[in-house]
């Protein structure tokens, strides 16, 4: 389906060197790590416009907020886990309740970056981020959708997390694709369930809907690179349409994508949930393959979620 | 330092104070203490040493303040009242429903506030973001934060006082409350900070040592602030908390508690002098 693989932190990387020459406001800022998160893309080409805060994420969000008082687009970047972890009272605080104009951009989300293990994995970012009012939550898929959450969070006014993968991953998306902030995308259409996703396994989903044609099941598959807003109106379509739902995320089971799915669906049309996710437990080293399948985070997973939701469906 | 400029200072510090003993009395609840250390610090900034246009209070050219020790709130909606930017009447609804006066400053409900604050330890980051806007839009403001001493063991602020001292951020003037007390008691006790100028001196600022209610050193160090070059200034204050109503003066108790009605009568008696209380 795809022979092009990059990792998501490339697409920021490419999004960040075209924000540079086409909005003087944007600026940069990141926590050393910016040779990983690719921010150094943009510090090469615009050094005026880039700021290295050293290891202090609590500050380098501080400096952001106020360089958004002083008109300017910060993005704020460095690994998702020390964003939404150590800075996440100051997100909360001095950003989200002020509904300042900062782009937070955590990298190596999810278990993408593993052999760092644990500590450096964020399996709860979405969570933590999700609960914050004023923000939004943007997970592309591929590097591509990747490069346009970028421009695209530059464009609206307020707060945005935006998620990306260390590794490489299919490219699987085409730039004349659309994208816009709180809109999901139909990738394939299905009648039985609706496999909605987000991130680098939405490529995984895809994988799936093709495992489970065969096996004669026919599964929708949504990308819903945008956790918050959430595109409701999508979620109870398939809802409607298909009757049976599985939510396929790089992230815990609890909080994230598949949380707000649930939280939509049991407001409005309940119907059998299946959720694909790391379930209650911190990672470990290993290569992203290992991990994925130590915790449940391929394709055959995705598979099994859709056929134990159709036999509740049922 | 001209005494007439002092004197007439004195005249609003004075109401200040009243406004800050009167609003926490209506309120039930708030924070007299560490309102009452700061008054002749902010009260010098607002009337004296800032430039800035209450009846446009976005104006471009304004310099920024950042309340960072946040529960001082009703120190600054005073000074903010008195200076034009809201009737002095609506002081009373401080942390009632519906009022722009909420128990921490909120920038949604009170617009022409920089930003919201309360978390501690935050301020000085957000001044050195502005700060940095400045210089990179050529605009000449100035960046003063008010930071409590307690607030000072808040990690995030010698993150921020290493990126302005980095980044040569002599627009911002930092300004630290010392009156030695937090909540739970003496400042060293809880948590020592001392030898606090040194610290800041360690971290490449320019220290300014000073007495906190002494309105000419007030007014000498925001200018000797302003004159100093290639360096961000910190004012290090020197204050008494509670200052001007004797039994709340030195006394952490009274950082965060209301007092009664007999007690605002004390206090205004002092404020005012004797028999002056209303």
């Amino acid at each position: 389906m795809s022979d092009k693989m990059l990792p998501t932190r490339d697409g920021y990387g490419h999004g960040l060197v075209e924000l540079g020459a086409v909005n003087p406001e944007v600026v940069v800022l990141d926590a050393d790590l910016a040779k990983s998160t690719r921010s150094d893309w943009f510090a090469a080409k615009y050094p005026d416009r880039f700021f290295d805060m050293g290891i202090a994420e609590q500050d380098m969000v501080g400096t952001a907020a106020g360089l958004a008082l002083g008109g300017k687009i910060p993005f704020a970047t460095t690994y998702g886990v020390f964003l939404a972890g150590r800075a996440w009272d100051q997100i909360r605080t001095t950003v989200c309740y002020a509904n300042l104009n900062v782009k937070i951009a955590g990298n190596h989300g999810g278990i993408s970056v593993g052999a760092d293990g644990a500590t450096h994995q964020a399996l709860e970012d979405i969570a933590l981020m999700r609960v914050l009012p004023n923000m939004r939550v943007i997970v592309p898929c591929d590097a591509v959708e990747a490069k346009k959450a970028t421009l695209a969070a530059a464009a609206v006014h307020g707060p945005c997390f935006l998620r990306f993968a260390r590794e490489a991953t299919p490219v699987f998306t085409a730039e004349g694709d659309g994208f816009e902030i709180g809109k999901a995308i139909t990738l394939r259409e299905g009648t039985d369930a609706t496999i909605i996703a987000c991130g680098p396994i939405v490529y995984e989903a895809l994988l799936a809907h093709e495992t489970l044609k065969a096996k004669g099941i026919s599964a929708r598959v949504v990308n819903m690179h945008t956790v918050k807003p959430l595109d409701e109106a999508a979620v109870l379509k398939a809802a409607a349409e298909t009757g049976a739902i599985v939510t396929a995320e790089e992230h815990q089971i609890y909080g994230g994508l598949g949380g707000a799915v649930a939280e939509a669906l049991v407001r409005h049309m309940p119907v059998p949930v299946a959720m694909v996710g790391v379930r209650d437990t911190f990672g470990e080293s290993g290569t992203p393959e290992e991990l994925a399948a130590r915790y449940g985070l391929t394709a055959t997973d995705i598979v099994a979620a859709v056929v134990e939701a159709l036999e509740r469906k049922q | 330092m001209n005494r007439h400029c002092i004197d007439s200072l004195a005249t609003v510090g004075r109401e200040v104070r009243a406004d800050i003993v009167r609003m926490t009395a209506a309120a039930g609840s708030g924070h007299p203490g560490g309102s009452l250390s700061a008054v002749e610090l902010l009260t010098a900034l607002y009337f004296k040493v800032m430039r800035h246009r209450p009846t446009e209070p976005k104006w471009p050219g304004r310099d920024r303040f950042i309340l960072s020790k946040g529960h001082a709130c009703p120190l600054l909606y005073s000074v903010m009242a008195r200076s034009g930017y809201l009737p002095v009447e609506e002081l009373t609804s401080l942390r009632k429903f519906g009022s722009c006066l909420q128990g921490h400053p909120s920038c949604l409900a009170l617009p022409a506030l920089e930003v919201s604050s309360g978390s501690l330890g935050q301020g000085l980051s957000i001044a050195n973001g502005l700060a940095l806007a400045a210089k990179m839009n050529g605009q000449e403001f100035r960046v003063y934060c008010l930071m409590g001493d307690g607030e000072l063991q808040e990690g995030q602020v010698w993150e921020a006082a290493m990126s302005s001292a980095h980044y040569k951020l002599d627009n911002v003037c930092a300004i630290v409350d010392y009156n030695g007390l937090q909540i739970d008691g003496d400042v060293e006790k809880v948590m020592g900070l001392a030898p606090l100028a040194e610290k800041w001196r360690a971290f490449n600022w320019h220290v300014v040592e000073i007495d906190g209610h002494d309105y000419a050193q007030v007014l000498d160090a925001y200018e000797e602030a302003a004159r100093t070059g290639g360096m961000p200034t910190v004012i290090i204050a020197r204050t008494v908390k509670g200052k001007g109503v004797s039994f709340m003066e030195n006394a952490a108790g009274w950082h965060g508690k209301a007092p009664g009605e007999d007690e605002l009568k004390r206090a205004l008696d002092e404020i005012y002098g004797k028999g002056l209380g209303q």
